[in-house]
């Protein structure tokens, strides 16, 4: 996979952390890559939209990727829980279903962005740069800090 | 079976494919069946309900859903059943999703309910308004079949029906 110049939190210059959230394990591994070729980590990950409230509150994620079609609670309605109780959550969603209604919906109910899948790299990765903004820097070599 | 319903799942199933598998795809086969569908490997089978009502089956063998899942991951991966039977899935979310998100933007509404495992040897027969329309796509990593059948229910929000005639 292309490696990326790695994107690092400014406070810190530590390696941004993610929560991924997708039914399909797949499909989670698949995102896992891209990130890791981001130079990011993935603090956890989670198969619905129930787990994925609790995970926020446990690993604290920089940004989540959040699928939207998903059992027991879909991810639109995850995301505006999320961010119902952490207004500072960052949350991409991540779907395969990219119509008007869907996309306006996550957005009026907290999601920052929206990337349709199947999933470019190199889509993924500006949208991340443009979703963490001040708050992270991309560094021209790997631990090169911020 | 209307052309304006199948041609956002063709275009869905070459764009998925020619991106996750880095390569051009063709259609090698297509043909109208009334005939039971005889699955060819693993088959993922979505219902949609609503406007549009049918169902769709993509299907591929397994050692085809493992180079595409290797091709997709950008790394070999062993075969398992999980890994093929993921990877079936995966690709028919995304070829109906993709497809179902241009049919929206038409002013098509319709639910898409979750891909389930087609097990049996043969599917239902298709009846006259849904008989089936069978592709089969060349890629690098093999061959992918897809099975469309798909009716109008007549049940479309008015002020769109325009839209796409």
């Amino acid at each position: 996979m292309e490696q990326f110049a790695p994107v690092r939190r400014s406070k810190d210059g530590q390696p941004v952390r993610y929560l991924i959230v997708d039914d399909s394990v797949f499909a989670r591994k698949n995102l896992a890559r891209m990130i890791e070729s981001f130079g990011g980590q993935v603090a956890s990950e989670a198969g619905d939209g129930l787990t994925a409230i609790t995970e926020y509150d446990r690993t604290s994620p920089d940004i989540v990727l959040m699928d939207i079609t998903m059992p027991q609670m879909e991810g639109i309605e995850a995301a505006e829980k999320i961010v119902q109780q952490h207004p500072e959550a960052r949350i991409v969603m991540v779907s395969s279903v990219g119509y008007q209604e869907n996309i306006v919906a996550a957005l009026q109910r907290g999601a920052r962005h929206f990337v349709q899948k199947p999933v470019k790299p190199d889509v993924l990765y500006e949208v991340i740069k443009y979703v963490l903004g001040d708050d992270a820097a991309v560094t021209n070599a790997a631990g090169a800090g911020a | 079976m209307k052309m304006e319903l199948i041609q956002p799942f063709i275009n869905a199933a070459d764009a998925v494919l020619a991106q996750g598998l880095q390569c051009t795809t063709s259609i090698a086969n297509l043909s109208m069946e009334e005939e039971a569908y005889r699955r060819k490997g693993i088959a993922a089978l979505v219902w949609l309900t609503g406007d549009i009502e049918g169902r769709i089956i993509l299907d591929l063998d397994p050692e085809t859903a493992v180079r595409v899942a290797s091709r997709m991951a950008g790394g070999e991966l062993p075969e398992s059943d999980e890994l093929v039977r993921e990877t079936v899935f995966e690709l028919a979310n995304q070829v109906i999703g993709n497809a179902i998100t241009s049919l929206n933007d038409q002013g098509f509404h319709f639910r898409v309910h979750p891909p389930v495992l087609h097990t049996s040897e043969e599917g239902s027969r298709s009846s006259e308004d849904t008989e089936a329309l069978v592709m089969c796509f060349e890629t690098i990593s093999g061959k992918i079949f897809m099975n469309i059948a798909l009716r109008y229910t007549g049940r479309r929000h008015p002020d769109r029906a325009a839209v796409a005639g």
